[in-house]
């Protein structure tokens, strides 16, 4: 597997300091974080966990007779931009559609352990996965709007859940906050079909931020995209940052690299029975995994030398 | 450029995340489709109600046997005798003709259009033919009637006085063409299941369209091709209204297809239309024919949806 | 194309070149059969149109639709009792099982969990009763909707046996609709905290319901064209009148026909081929209107 290529070509000013992250052997990179190559934005927090959203642990998924995850610990922090990196079928996916529930919908898909929210574990008997998704919204690969208009689009989620508030204002509000208020407002009865796929998938975003969760999570979310499209949702990311707690799926490192404040590092393992599934192998502050990662498969995968 | 305005409203997840108040809502709507859904079933204990009762009553004064291997049939006469083989042969004979014009003729219009039809032409003969599923069996019986037999008539070549008015080969026929659509569109339904690399790997060993469709694809699909067969048989077993007009009333037992006949069917409608009272023996005899043809078609039915299930597991 | 392929495995001796015969019989023959077994089918249904409309012709006027039927006098015999019987019954059958039907299609495709045994026999049942004969639905109107339950011979007797009969094709067309809605609108939508039913009933309907309305276009015009079952259930040939409720006695188009057809007199045919083609053009101008719908608001993703 080789870093993926889609990469903007007029990428946003804070991200053009990044490029290729090729581990320095230098120890110049040791000397602290103005130096790294992963400076954060202006305007961030440090990248901490010390106020937990997310406690994952010991977690198992199964679909059917088929464990696809094994074994996952960690946590995921407030504001934080979290990225989950890995090839393709070690479980990234499956992870990130445990954290509201998602993965009830395919039948046969099992969870084993915990995943705690706010000291509360998800999946307990008595928790309710339509609260749970209300309070963290997801963003799927492909963009997927509804095949309404644009208002309708964005105000389908305060509707079902019944919020209070002036609807205008709420829908203006959440496409503002996905960047997209002023190249739709002109034309918001317009079909949301109608717009290009990085519009939809910003307009995907300001649906799910339209109900106000507290944690929004993002899987693949430019996989489908151009890069201009792809640079345009990273600026908005680093934006949101600032409100909600992000959890991010991608297939690209230096996606993850550029935008996230954490980075677990997924691989598939195949276990002494012959049974392929998937296992966080290192999780630790972006800069830590990019730069100085301490698990040798960590590093053969960004590096490229992978598989 | 990024303005978020939204704020997160469970900032601290001091909120539980259990139910506010139960959704009884939800669990009504659930409850109300799937008593939409049990509506099927009922049906089924319906009929099954419905023929029941009649049929045990006619049982108590006539034989079982007496029933299913006697040869008269002259249920609404002063002295009713109830042999059902007449009707039963009369059914079998004219299932017999529709399938040998229905098989032929469906598997071969699914093959062309499933092997050979450019998609174009495809599109628009698959619809022209399923325009004849969808014509009302009353004007295939009136065409039967009015059109073809007085044609096999004019024409009969084997001498002999030819067929009569009503006849079972005309309704025969005539009943082959309405089911050629059925079972033309579930065959072919059969072979597009097929997958394309079977083909196409018979294709690279040099062979010509037709061993691909004959050798390959029909077997292939086999299974799903048979079903067809069994639904296209069973719906022949059912149909009435040819039936009724074209094949006449009279219980035969020659098995000669140019003689009059009456069949399970119509001799359920023909009795059925006059007025019979319900206390009347004749309106049980009505059950217990019906009970029959129910339980012939049901055999024929649980054979096609496992052929059908069979071949889906195969390729899907 | 692929008939080079075949010559060249039919002719085995030839060495030189690809090129092999223009024309090999046996290939093109059985391509021909093959069409032949199509056009048999629309010759067929060619032949019948025009024979019906030739039939028909004499008697094709506006007595047809303005006369009640007549048992001694064809020339003044129309069939207005029958045409407003036929609207009755289907009216009255839409509204029964359209609900029920398209109710079913949404629990087996949304709700129900394929491996409960319960739903397994649903399934099986709605496939078995698709191809149940339609003069045993007949018997289940006559012996226990008509007389048991005590409804008697009338409009509603015959709507609620036509709503069973065509139930499972409603159901079976309705799950078609609602399955083509891509599950990403669903998956959207629940992420957003909807409730299922919310999903249901604003993403997932709407979307489906172009197809499930073609369906139930083409489910009532198979009702329309019954007559064995409605003949079980006193749709008698000479009915003066038009129905004036579900209470009422009736007649429908198809037994009209059916009537006609069954007298001896030249002119009845004539009228029952008249009657025919009122019943084609019914059933044409529901399937125009099914297909219309069907290219109005195809798939839009």
């Amino acid at each position: 597997m080789t870093p993926d290529r889609d990469r903007s070509p007029e990428p946003a000013p804070e991200a053009a300091a990044i490029d290729l992250p090729e581990p320095p052997a230098g120890a110049e990179e040791q000397e602290g974080r103005s130096m790294s190559l992963f400076s954060r934005r202006p305007g961030r927090p440090e990248a901490s966990l010390d106020d937990p959203v997310f406690h994952l642990s010991d977690l198992d998924v199964w679909y059917g007779d088929h464990q696809a995850v094994r074994d996952v610990t960690m946590t995921i922090g407030r504001r934080q931009i979290t990225a989950m990196i890995g090839p393709s079928g070690c479980g990234k996916s499956t992870v990130i559609r445990c954290l509201n529930r998602m993965n009830d919908l395919i039948p046969g898909a099992r969870v084993v352990g915990k995943v705690s929210y706010h000291g509360e574990n998800l999946y307990d008997p008595e928790v309710d996965p339509i609260e749970v998704r209300r309070r963290i919204g997801m963003v799927f690969q492909k963009p997927n709007p509804f095949p309404k208009s644009v208002y309708d689009n964005v105000a389908y989620g305060p509707r079902v859940n019944g919020m209070k508030g002036k609807l205008d204002d709420i829908v203006e509000e959440a496409l503002t906050g996905a960047a997209l208020w002023d190249e739709v407002k002109d034309n918001l009865k317009g079909s949301a079909l109608a717009l290009s796929g990085g519009q939809q998938q910003r307009l995907c975003i300001a649906r799910a931020i339209a109900v106000r969760p507290e944690v929004v999570l993002m899987d693949e979310p430019c996989s489908a995209l151009d890069p201009i499209a792809t640079a345009k949702i990273e600026d908005l990311m680093a934006g949101l940052a600032s409100e909600f707690t992000i959890v991010i799926v991608t297939h690209n490192m230096q996606q993850a690299a550029r935008i996230s404040d954490y980075t677990a590092f997924f691989t598939s393992d195949i276990d002494p029975a012959g049974v392929r599934h998937g296992r966080l192998v290192e999780y630790d502050a972006t800069e830590k995994i990019f730069e100085n990662p301490v698990d040798q498969r960590t590093e053969d995968y960004i590096t490229g030398r992978f598989g | 450029m990024t303005a978020p305005a939204a704020k997160p409203a469970a900032g601290t997840g001091s909120r539980s995340l259990r139910q506010a108040h139960p959704r009884y809502a939800e669990q009504l709507v659930k409850a109300l489709l799937m008593i939409a859904a049990l509506v099927s079933v009922a049906t089924t204990i319906g009929i099954v109600i419905a023929l029941i009762p009649p049929t045990v009553d006619f049982f108590q004064r006539v034989g079982v046997w007496e029933f299913l291997s006697g040869t008269v049939w002259t249920a609404l006469f002063a002295e009713p005798e109830y042999g059902v083989l007449p009707l039963l042969a009369a059914t079998l004979l004219i299932t017999g003709i529709a399938v040998a014009v229905a098989i032929p003729v469906g598997l071969g219009a699914a093959i062309y259009l499933s092997e050979y039809a450019h998609p174009r032409t495809r599109k628009l003969l698959k619809p022209t033919l399923e325009v004849l599923a969808g014509i009302p069996t009353v004007v295939y019986g009136f065409f039967a009637l009015a059109f073809v037999t007085p044609r096999l008539q004019d024409w009969w070549p084997f001498g002999g006085d030819g067929p009569e008015i009503k006849n079972a080969l005309s309704a025969g026929l005539v009943m082959g063409v309405m089911i050629v659509p059925t079972i033309a569109s579930l065959a072919e339904d059969a072979m597009a299941a097929v997958p394309r690399s079977l083909r196409d790997g018979a294709y690279a060993l040099g062979s010509g369209r037709r061993t691909v469709a004959v050798r390959v694809v029909v077997p292939a699909a086999l299974s799903g091709i048979v079903a067809a067969f069994v639904l296209g048989i069973s719906r022949a077993i059912g149909e009435t209204m040819i039936v009724l007009i074209a094949a006449g009333a009279r219980p035969d037992l020659s098995w000669n297809p140019l003689h009059e006949m009456q069949t399970m069917t119509a001799f359920i409608a023909g009795a059925a239309s006059g007025d019979v009272s319900t206390a009347s023996f004749e309106y049980k005899t009505i059950f217990a024919v019906g009970a029959y043809l129910f339980v012939l078609t049901f055999v024929m039915n649980v054979i096609s949806i496992r052929l059908v299930r069979k071949y889906r597991e195969v390729y899907e | 194309m692929s008939t080079e392929r075949e010559a060249i495995a039919e002719a085995p001796a030839s060495t030189s070149g690809l090129a092999g015969p223009r024309f090999r019989p046996g290939e093109s023959a059985f391509r021909w059969m093959l069409f032949a077994c199509l056009a048999i089918g629309i010759v067929f249904l060619g032949v019948l149109l025009t024979y019906v409309l030739v039939e028909a012709w004499p008697r094709l006027d506006s007595r047809l639709w303005t006369n009640f039927p007549s048992i001694r006098r064809p020339e003044r015999a129309g069939a207005q009792s029958a045409i407003s019987g036929t609207i009755w019954v289907i009216a009255f059958t839409g509204l029964f099982c359209l609900p029920v039907g398209i109710m079913a299609a949404i629990y087996l495709e949304e709700y129900a969990d394929p491996d409960r045994w319960y739903n397994r026999l649903i399934e099986l049942n709605i496939q078995n009763l698709a191809a149940v004969p339609s003069i045993i639905y007949g018997i289940l109107g006559l012996g226990l909707l008509a007389r048991q339950l005590g409804l008697g011979t009338t409009v509603l007797t015959a709507s609620l046996t036509l709503s069973l009969l065509v139930l499972p094709v409603v159901i079976i067309a309705s799950r078609e609709a609602i399955r083509a809605v891509p599950q990403s609108i669903r998956q959207a939508s629940l992420a957003l905290g909807a409730t299922q039913w919310q999903t249901i009933r604003r993403q997932v309907l709407p979307a489906a319901v172009p197809g499930i309305a073609t369906g139930s276009i083409l489910a009532l015009s198979r009702a329309i064209g019954e007559a064995a079952p409605v003949i079980l259930l006193g749709a008698v040939t000479y009915v003066a009148f038009n129905p004036e409720g579900l209470d009422s006695a009736y007649t429908v188009l198809p037994v009209q026909i059916y009537g006609w057809i069954s007298q001896s007199r030249e002119e009845f045919h004539h009228l029952a081929a008249a009657a025919i083609v009122i019943l084609l053009v019914l059933l044409l101008l529901m399937n125009a209107a099914a297909i219309w719908l069907r290219n109005r608001y195809s798939k839009r993703w």
